[in-house]
């Protein structure tokens, strides 16, 4: 029940992006999907990647109120990344001689198939701002990523006062919202 | 209004910053101007996901910084990379008497077992001898040609040379004509050595390494030509599964070998050699393979290393060709006749082996100084 509870604890705190709970995770899991990427053909940048992946759709799943983990953490870490190297191994054309079948996993088709549309929509987000150029990429990412506030962007770019930094602020969003639409709306 | 304060109020609308009031009158404009409120959808939707698009950087930020983080503290390995020079020395630091312990144990072991070794070594080394005489083959023959010098000594083998390669060879004419392979006159000269011990000068008349054949003459008085050869040369292909057997020297006297046709070619599928499937050592080299007719279907030349008992053979094909050639090229060699018809057909092994026997002989070549 202790772990259980504590498990709950963990996924609130990484929902929260919380450090000391992701650096647990990530402490508890990371080895054990090294091992797993290593073992079948993959590097350890491969199994870095793959791993955060993982991690991000965990974090994802967390953030829904309605959610519930119904396995351990690591099941289902270690069920998402399986399913993210082997494919990945097959878009690659290589394949692994899949030593491992007898492990425990669940099925994470369906989050995954939501964590993908989500990270398609970053990509979409990533291009616009990407686009964008500076200084507005770096403005809006201040404002709206790093939560600065007007007062502390106006004197980190040198607007002479905070509205001045303001009205830039939406005129680059404005741009923002017209890259990221074009986009968007052609990706549905 | 213009856009940039109309965003500026959407925003403010949709974040809760405006009064009561200011939201009342927001509330009345949107309801008035549709497009105005397709926009504040169109925005609460585009805020929402920047909302997540702020997060899933600010995660993937937090993993790449845990990460590095883990790395750092050596609670993740990337392969070493993280070794760095305070992390050995603290390793040091930590595990000195551990090391310190565990040396002095591997060195009372190593003693241990040294004095084992040294006490049951007498056992170990007969084995070792016989393993290792397999890999020395060539050496132990140089031996035995040293231990008939010795023996023999009249031998006709020159005083003050080397026997540099050895192998078998067999008559293809009854003037004293005898082909071996190629690899085994490795030398200038060679003398033979028939099945009773009896040595001939033989000269090299020519050597084809692409064919992997040679022909040799026996030149000597001693040598008395013979009516015919048993055996005939066998002109077209041996099939899967005959069976064969060969003649050859492995050793300084003959030995017999028998087996069958393993594939109709050779080595990485080299179409002028069979493979055969026959026990054969070092000096089988050159020797011939009979089939049950007595035909020669080839000439033994190699075998692969790793494999057992998987030997090939020249096909014997290729001794026409090899003797054409010499026809167009030395008119000396015209008169060469190899035979055509193999008169121990027919009869049983023993006497097929004692009369092939008399024509397959103990290359050995050595080179004058």
């Amino acid at each position: 029940m202790k772990a259980e509870q504590n498990e709950q604890a963990l996924l609130k705190g990484l929902a929260n992006n919380d450090s000391k709970a992701i650096e647990t995770i990530y402490k508890d899991n990371f080895n054990m999907v090294q091992a797993f990427v290593l073992n079948n053909n993959g590097s350890y940048d491969d199994a870095r990647d793959v791993f955060q992946e993982a991690m991000i759709a965990l974090y994802e799943k967390a953030q829904s109120e309605s959610f519930v983990l119904t396995c351990q953490i690591k099941t289902y870490v270690y069920s998402i990344c399986r399913r993210l190297w082997l494919k990945k191994l097959q878009q690659m054309g290589r394949f692994s001689n899949q030593v491992d079948n007898l492990d425990e996993t669940v099925p994470v088709e369906e989050d995954l198939e939501i964590h993908q549309k989500r990270n398609a929509e970053f990509a979409i987000m990533d291009r616009a701002m990407k686009s964008l150029g500076e200084p507005c990429k770096s403005l809006l990412e201040g404002y709206y990523i790093k939560k600065m506030g007007m007062q502390e962007l106006a004197a980190e770019f040198g607007y002479t006062n905070a509205d001045n930094a303001k009205n830039q602020k939406y005129k680059c969003l404005m741009r923002l919202k017209k890259l990221f639409f074009s986009q968007y709306n052609i990706g549905e | 209004m213009d856009d940039i304060q109309l965003l500026a109020n959407i925003e403010s609308y949709l974040n809760g910053e405006m009064t009561p009031v200011e939201v009342a009158i927001f509330d009345a404009l949107r309801k008035k101007t549709p497009e105005i409120d397709q926009m504040v959808v169109e925005h609460s939707m585009f805020q929402h996901q920047m909302d997540s698009y702020a997060a899933y950087q600010n995660i993937k930020h937090s993993l790449h910084e845990t990460h590095n983080k883990l790395l750092e503290s050596g609670d993740l390995n990337e392969g070493g990379a993280v070794s760095t020079k305070v992390q050995v020395v603290q390793l040091w630091n930590r595990y000195k008497r551990v090391t310190a312990i565990a040396a002095s144990v591997g060195g009372v072991i190593a003693l241990v077992i040294s004095g084992l070794v040294a006490y049951f070594s007498p056992v170990v080394n007969g084995n070792q001898i016989q393993q290792l005489s397999k890999d020395i083959e060539i050496i132990k023959r140089n031996q035995q040609y040293q231990g008939s010098l010795i023996n023999e000594v009249k031998s006709k083998i020159p005083m003050g040379v080397t026997i540099i390669s050895g192998g078998s060879g067999f008559l293809i004419d009854t003037k004293g004509y005898i082909i071996t392979n190629a690899h085994v006159l490795k030398g200038t000269a060679a003398i033979v050595v028939d099945n009773k011990g009896k040595e001939y000068n033989a000269a090299i008349v020519h050597i084809d390494t692409k064919k992997d054949l040679a022909i040799l003459k026996i030149n000597d008085e001693d040598f008395k030509p013979l009516k015919s050869l048993p055996y005939s040369i066998g002109k077209s292909n041996a099939d899967l599964g005959d069976e064969i057997f060969t003649l050859g020297y492995p050793r300084n006297d003959i030995v017999y070998g028998v087996g069958y046709l393993a594939s109709k070619t050779g080595y990485n599928g080299d179409s002028l050699s069979y493979q055969i499937q026959i026990s054969a050592n070092p000096g089988n080299s050159g020797g011939p393979v009979l089939n049950t007719n007595g035909e020669v279907i080839g000439v033994l030349s190699t075998r692969q290393a790793q494999a057992d008992g998987v030997a090939f053979a020249v096909k014997s094909k290729n001794i026409y060709q090899f003797i054409d050639e010499l026809r167009s090229t030395d008119t000396a060699l015209e008169h060469i006749k190899l035979p055509m018809h193999a008169n121990i057909k027919g009869i049983q092994r023993k006497q097929q082996i004692s009369k092939v026997a008399d024509c397959v002989f103990n290359v050995k070549a050595f080179s004058k100084k």
